[in-house]
């Protein structure tokens, strides 16, 4: 293995809290109901295609993206439509969804359940991409962006590298562990379908240094096998956020991705593990995106596990599974600690970017005094971006978007490295998130102009 | 039902605030406390005691009466700059000019900023700035360290700072030499030499400081680069005429510079947020200390040094910005 690298500026150590890492992946039974949601990825909603009543089979298309940046969304059981209604998410927002009645699992004609696992890879890189597409994969280590566009390369650009995002830098997070560990060949399989759609001669595995079982593992299937040429496995230091995107094609590559500029530019495309499994399914089996590994975890909860659920099960249902919401709870979260969202009831549906459903206790949940900036500059230090968090909260308070424009607010990733190191306990973030929303209004309108 | 709470990400915390940093900067500061009451007994303890309270006190009433927000004495910033003040005076200091240096502390530096965080000067060196110019004489009247265990009776005796003692010397027309016979550089070391209250153990100093340093409330480079210039300049001197400049050594052990370089160019609050900035502002800081001590009317710079390169911050902040990622410079 080559020598452990790690991104240049900033960033933080949390407590990891890797507490289900050594948990096997368990298949969680299918449910009584689903729930899934039509707006699963960054972008448009999927438009429904099928009415109430309607019988479903699993893996059937039932949502069309509308738009560039938009995911078809498939039936993840079969039975009856229920009902098409109206659901809170994990985003807090009520949501248009399909209700479906589970009745059997009858799986729709053309896809292959077997365990078998298939090496050749027959399809050709458009078909390969039009797979990708047609069967709704999206980034499903949280920010859930449609895979296909990533793939769909501009006839000016090349891609020299597939870069995997192993990283798992959140803490308590471990699906991907898991996923590495349990289903290596599989994903290793997906990495060179990703280099075939690409035309990428490399692949880089970037994995924290606190998997190392996983990076030791992949790194002996690799040398072990001539099919897997061109893939190597790069060990990252354990610091938060290795996984950011820009900042893990720095720490592999060296190479900086411009300011305002996509991957794409420094010739790399980067894919999540569970989006390489779920590309690996959907090109080689034909199955669509609609199960996904899930960490239930939480420092109180009786039983953490890593669990594959079908998209559309209600998080409630896997939280009893693992012993039940702990009475100190005071947080619960769909995603990690630091990027995910925090929902207000444990019944939203479980989506293809949940990564994790995390419940946080009382102690490290703790509403915490906001003081005066200190001006300690820990904020500066820890903005793996090169931002001045401190100054971009401030001007954002103000409003003047003109400040937060010129100071690079753009270029913030909201990874919270910030707010996690304040003394002050100041919500920099929240500033932040809303001042780059409005500098981002502002700037779309001044180029439609 | 449960209640949840919702809130943006992250949701959780480094640990680390403000009280922490403050009382770690106490901890810091007690080698130096136990220094201070060993050369000068009880006269320490009331010092420190009377300058604790008086900054307590005053931010206490201007928080509660005037300013009418939350009580905020219990952050520690207040303490640590009524230790810094009552460090910074000597020993014998009256009761009542050191009330006032810690009224001018906390209620003009501190509070009529906004409080904590809001101060562009070091309180605790403007009260001590304040106090020199308005009671010259009591400021510079030090009391010469009687250790207590010692027999010797000397409770009424003052004498020179090594630095004072140099710059008179240097008046009178003698050579550095000749001034600097009798001078041994252990009890620079251990604080067995005129001067403020607890600016003279080195050893003490450098404890706490590096205490800060591992703790990560503080950067190393700031106390480096400061007493690095320093001993720069002086040394440059030094070998020019050795009979009008002073070793390295002596200015580096002497005066306020140790404590200041690692106890108040460092507060957060009043100095650069990069480090960049700080390499900046702890260069003129050396650089101002060592021109005033050498050419100044006043024997000892470094709390000049350090007003004067606060006023500075802002600047050096508009100037000194981080590496942004992505962005060539043009």
């Amino acid at each position: 293995m080559n020598p452990i690298k790690t991104f240049p500026k900033g960033g933080v150590h949390p407590e990891e809290n890797k507490l289900s890492s050594d948990r096997p992946i368990e298949r969680f039974p299918i449910p009584k109901q689903v729930i899934i949601p039509l707006g699963q990825c960054l972008g448009a909603p999927a438009e429904v295609i099928v009415n109430k009543g309607d019988t479903v089979k699993t893996g059937q298309l039932i949502g069309t993206a509308k738009g560039f940046i938009s995911a078809n969304v498939h039936s993840s059981v079969s039975g009856k439509v229920a009902k098409i209604d109206e659901v809170m998410d994990h985003t807090g927002y009520r949501k248009p969804a399909v209700f479906i009645d589970v009745e059997g699992d009858e799986w729709a004609e053309g896809i292959d359940t077997s365990d078998t696992i298939i090496r050749d890879i027959t399809l050709s890189r458009e078909e390969i991409i039009e797979r990708v597409k047609t069967h709704g994969i999206v980034g499903m280590g949280g920010a859930t962006f449609p895979t296909y566009v990533k793939l769909s390369i501009p006839k000016d650009k090349k891609a020299d590298f597939v870069i995997i995002n192993a990283a798992e830098c959140e803490p308590y997070l471990t699906c991907d562990n898991r996923l590495l560990l349990e289903r290596a060949e599989q994903f290793l399989i997906g990495v060179k379908i990703l280099m075939k759609a690409v035309d990428a001669p490399k692949a880089l595995i970037g994995i924290e240094k606190n998997k190392i079982d996983a990076a030791r593992y992949l790194d002996k299937m690799i040398k072990s096998d001539s099919y897997y040429n061109g893939i190597e496995v790069q060990l990252l230091k354990t610091k938060y956020p290795q996984g950011g995107e820009k900042q893990l094609i720095k720490a592999t590559t060296g190479r900086e991705v411009p300011s305002g500029k996509l991957p794409i530019e420094t010739g790399c495309v980067v894919v999540n593990v569970a989006s390489t499994y779920a590309i690996y399914e959907a090109v080689q089996k034909n199955k669509p995106l609609i199960s996904r590994i899930v960490t239930v975890t939480g420092k109180s909860l009786k039983r953490p596990a890593n669990l594959e659920v079908r998209i559309g099960t209600p998080a409630n249902l896997l939280i009893e599974a693992c012993g039940g919401l702990p009475e100190d709870t005071a947080n619960v979260i769909n995603g990690g600690p630091m990027m995910g969202k925090s929902v207000s009831v444990t019944d939203f549906p479980v989506i293809k970017g949940t990564s994790g459903i995390l419940m946080l206790n009382v102690k490290d949940a703790q509403p915490r005094t906001v003081g005066n900036c200190i001006r300690c500059g820990k904020c500066i230090q820890a903005c793996p971006m090169g931002l001045e968090p401190y100054y971009l909260c401030r001007v954002s308070r103000q409003k003047d978007f003109e400040s937060t424009e010129s100071h690079n607010i753009m270029d913030c990733i909201e990874c919270g490295s910030c707010e996690f190191t304040c003394p002050a306990n100041i919500p920099l973030l929240d500033y932040i998130r809303f001042g780059k929303a409005k500098t981002g209004q502002i700037i779309r309108s001044r180029n439609q102009k | 039902m449960n209640q949840f709470t919702i809130s943006g990400s992250p949701h959780v915390h480094g640990e680390e605030s403000t009280k922490k940093i403050m009382y770690s900067v106490v901890i810091a500061m007690l080698p130096m406390f136990l220094v201070s009451i060993y050369f000068f007994g009880l006269n320490a303890l009331r010092v420190v005691a009377i300058s604790v309270a008086s900054c307590l006190l005053i931010e206490w009433l201007i928080q509660k009466y005037m300013i009418k927000g939350p009580n905020t004495i219990s952050d520690g910033s207040a303490l640590v700059t009524g230790m810094l003040l009552a460090f910074n005076v000597p020993a014998n200091i009256p009761w009542w000019m050191l009330v006032i240096g810690a009224a001018v502390s906390i209620g003009i530096a501190k509070m009529s900023f906004g409080g904590l965080g809001k101060n562009p000067f070091n309180p605790a060196l403007v009260g001590r700035v304040f106090m020199l110019i308005s009671f010259p004489v009591a400021m510079t009247t030090w009391p010469v360290p009687h250790p207590v265990f010692s027999n010797t009776v000397l409770d009424a005796v003052t004498g020179p700072t090594p630095l004072g003692i140099l710059k008179e010397g240097l008046a009178q027309g003698l050579t550095v030499e000749e001034i600097t016979k009798n001078i041994d550089y252990i009890d620079f070391l251990i604080g067995n030499r005129g001067g403020s209250l607890a600016e003279m153990c080195a050893i003490a100093i450098l404890i706490g400081g590096l205490f800060l340093i591992i703790r990560r409330v503080i950067d190393w480079q700031t106390p480096v680069i400061i007493i690095a210039t320093v001993a720069i300049i002086a040394g440059i001197c030094w070998l020019i005429n050795p009979a009008q400049y002073v070793n390295p050594l002596y200015h580096i052990l002497s005066g306020g510079l140790l404590l200041g370089a690692f106890f108040m160019a460092t507060d957060m609050v009043t100095t650069p947020m990069t480090m960049g900035g700080k390499i900046v502002f702890s260069i003129g800081v050396g650089a101002l200390t060592i021109i005033i001590r050498l050419w100044g009317a006043y024997p000892e710079g470094m709390s000049f040094a350090i007003l004067i390169m606060n006023a500075f911050v802002p600047l050096i902040n508009k100037g000194f910005k981080p590496k942004r990622f992505g962005v060539v410079k043009k």
